[in-house]
């Protein structure tokens, strides 16, 4: 074979290699990326520079000088721009926790409405459904914020609709126990005691496999709790002093507080999600073949026995993946929160990134948060497939 | 023995479905009087409210002496603004005609018998007519600077236009994540999940403040496009998300018979993979369009004027304050209306491909 011709027919094969294309492909894919890349962020660095924006984290412990309506930590005009989003992030986990527990609540029970025997109930639920769904969450927000702060009366003349509970359009005010050292033990007691009755619940369903006799553990742990809290508050003192609203002025001292904002948030995403929750319910619930309850019912078991120990497990093996996403979508919606003024963690790095202009650093800093807790919830997910999964064969 | 069978006490008629379906028992009666009476209840407030004591007419003062009806004067007042946004009046048939357009397009584009290969190329070319109708400047248009538009036909638009650009890279995005190439998987996976972990405002907000630092000195590109730009990166990744679960569906031996008869990666997938998965993608991404269509109203908080950014300006005016429910009631129903029908459809859809499977 002549010279020429051999390189050629190496050339031509490896053109034809499907390895050899392979490569290429992913060499020129990742050397575009790259090029593109450094091309952004070496303009990024340009204007930063000409606009004399200084960069990295440092910014984070200067002072805010700006105040927080709502926060779980103290926090005052002096505290540092961490500090802020640090607030920010716990008024984003307060909101996303309670509406993940009320639209769940909810959901279940539309979503049990829905496949109500009963024409019109099921009807209900279905158009609640239908309604809460179609509409975007953001236009349902602004209209509860809207409607609570025009349609609610001023302080002065707050409805109080229970003793002490008054709604106004600067939120709802309700009476709380007045600080005291005794809440803090109970809080620490209630966790410990929580422990017990996962320890207890083991050892029951260890007994349970062994012997074959079941223990209430349910009731016991749930005596065990109670008891336990409440010896705490007896030894502590038995504190009664309540805090409760006072109208001083234009406004309320005292008591607790649901803010407008807040309410507002919180009633959106509730309805919101809880339309998804009844449909996830539902078609968890439709899932378990007829013949299993059939099956449990005629072995002797109760409704309850059957709900508990037959349907649900099934169900809630064809629940569970959609739920958390459910969970997780209403927990990124709380960023919508900036459109009502929750100082949630965007809302506060917005105005963050307004007063210092450090934007990059400053969304880095949110979109880091929400792909951690994205990160933490698929872990989860995963290690629940895993041991939820079908041993089959 | 003759075997008659014996006829079936009779199901039918009003009596016998109200006592299946409302009074079977002592709870569901109870559950369907509490039921019945909330709902006249509710009903009847609702026409009290909004149709007998309303007013119809644009007179904020009659509006206000009818202290418990609807103030249906202020939609027969800012109907225009709500809908079209800044938009010159005299050139508002443009957006209009745009808009009865596209719907036109995606109701054609959701009929199974319009599923033939000329809609791609009617899609390109609505869009750039889309785009000759709302700048103008040619053809005798006046030009409208794109920071006029608003209302619903941006609403429309960032929806429409931000689906269907995504629809592609959707495409290549999921291949990609199947990809037997370990470097490209990997950059489609990351892209997939990191937009998927994020909020959509915070994409939003890297449109409107980020991006302008990404572009060399002197390049602007503006608010609405970047707004437009990060809408379909957001929308890809989760439409390759669909793509990858219908490219899961189509049978391995499908693969493997294009394999056996020497079709190469890109031919199986254009004759053999293509055809079977987007037909079983297709409600979820409707699905997909519907809930981009709702969360393109988050272009208010970047300052865009879209459906409901309009609906907030128009209850600024002092005259007309008081009658926000029924602003909101009347953009709720645009929304819902393009929502529940498109919603309903995929539902359809969903069950007669479902039917089709089973023989």
């Amino acid at each position: 074979m002549s010279e020429p011709l051999k390189s050629r027919k190496r050339l031509s094969s490896l053109i034809y290699s499907e390895k050899a294309r392979g490569v290429f492909a992913q060499i020129l894919v990742t050397g575009g990326i790259a090029f593109i890349a450094w091309y952004l962020i070496s303009n990024t660095f340009e204007n930063l520079a000409n606009q004399g924006i200084a960069t990295g984290y440092s910014f984070l412990s200067l002072e805010s000088s700006f105040g927080i309506s709502e926060h779980m930590i103290e926090f005052t005009p002096a505290d540092s721009y961490g500090r802020a989003l640090m607030v920010g992030f716990l008024n984003t986990m307060k909101v996303s926790f309670l509406g993940i527990i009320f639209a769940t609540l909810i959901g279940f029970v539309v979503g049990v409405s829905r496949m109500s025997k009963n024409w019109i109930l099921s009807r209900i639920a279905a158009v609640y459904i239908n309604l809460f769904r179609n509409i975007p969450v953001l236009l349902q927000l602004i209209f509860w914020y809207t409607l609570i702060n025009n349609a609610l009366p001023s302080p002065k003349r707050a409805l109080e609709v229970l003793p002490d509970v008054f709604f106004s359009n600067r939120g709802v005010l309700f009476p709380v126990p007045a600080d005291h050292p005794a809440y803090f033990w109970m809080g620490v007691v209630f966790v410990i005691a929580l422990v017990g009755v996962w320890l207890l619940r083991r050892w029951a369903l260890a007994h349970r496999d062994r012997t074959g006799q079941t223990f209430p553990y349910a009731w016991a742990g749930l005596a065990l709790v109670v008891v336990s809290v409440f010896i705490t508050y007896l030894v502590c003192g038995a504190p009664t002093e309540m805090s409760t609203p006072v109208l001083k002025g234009f406004n309320f001292k005292g008591g607790a507080k649901l803010s407008p904002e807040f309410l507002s948030l919180l009633i959106g995403l509730t309805l919101y999600t809880s339309t998804y929750i009844a449909d996830i319910v539902r078609s968890g619930l439709l899932s378990v073949p007829k013949g299993q309850e059939e099956a449990s019912t005629d072995l002797g078991l109760k409704p309850s026995q059957t709900l508990m120990h037959v349907v649900l497990p099934q169900a809630s093996r064809v629940m569970i993946p959609p739920l958390t996403s459910q969970y997780l979508n209403l927990t990124k919606n709380s960023s919508l929160a900036v459109a009502v003024g929750y100082p949630d963690l965007v809302s506060l790095s917005n105005t963050t990134m307004n007063q210092t202009g450090q934007a990059i650093e400053a969304i880095s800093i949110f979109m880091a948060v929400y792909l951690g807790i994205s990160l933490v919830i698929s872990l989860f997910m995963n290690w629940y497939n895993k041991k939820m999964a079908l041993v089959e064969r | 023995m003759s075997n008659i069978a014996i006829k079936p006490p009779s199901q039918s008629g009003i009596v016998n479905w109200m006592k299946e379906n409302l009074f079977s028992n002592k709870l569901n009666t109870v559950i369907s009087i509490i039921c019945i009476y909330l709902v006249v209840k509710f009903l009847a407030g609702v026409v009290d409210w909004g149709i007998l004591n309303a007013v119809f007419a644009a007179d904020a003062s009659a509006c206000k002496a009818a202290s418990d009806g609807a103030c249906w004067g202020i939609i027969s007042e800012k109907y225009r603004f709500i809908i079209f946004g800044t938009y010159p009046a005299d050139e508002q048939w443009r957006p209009l005609l745009a808009m009865v357009w596209f719907v036109g397009l995606i109701i054609c584009s959701l009929l199974r018998s319009f599923w033939k290969l000329w809609l791609l190329p009617l899609w390109i070319a609505s869009l750039i007519g889309l785009g000759i109708l709302m700048w103008g400047g040619v053809l005798g248009l006046s030009y409208v600077e794109n920071t006029q538009w608003g209302g619903l036909p941006l609403t429309l638009m960032l929806a429409v236009v931000g689906t269907v650009a995504a629809f592609p890279l959707g495409i290549l995005l999921a291949l990609g994540r199947r990809s037997e190439l370990p470097l490209i998987r990997v950059w489609c996976v990351a892209f997939i999940e990191l937009v998927r972990g994020v909020p959509l405002i915070s994409v939003l907000f890297m449109a409107s403040v980020m991006f302008p630092l990404f572009l060399p000195e002197g390049v602007t590109i503006d608010k609405l496009l970047r707004a437009q730009i990060g809408i379909i990166l957001f929308t890809s990744a989760y439409l390759a998300e669909v793509f990858r679960g219908g490219l899961q569906a189509v049978p391995k031996g499908q693969y493997e018979a294009a394999a056996a008869m020497g079709l190469t990666y890109w031919q199986t997938m254009r004759v053999v993979v293509m055809p079977q998965a987007l037909r079983i993608v297709i409600p979820p991404t409707v699905n997909s369009f519907i809930s981009m269509f709702k969360d393109t109203s988050l272009v208010l908080i970047i300052g865009l004027f879209d459906l409901l950014a309009t609906a907030k300006v128009a209850i600024t005016d002092p005259v007309w304050r008081a009658f926000y429910i029924e602003v909101y009631i009347f953009v709720a129903a645009i929304y819902f209306v393009f929502c529940y029908s498109m919603a309903s459809y995929a539902n359809n859809l969903e069950t007669e491909l479902r039917k089709g499977e089973q023989h």
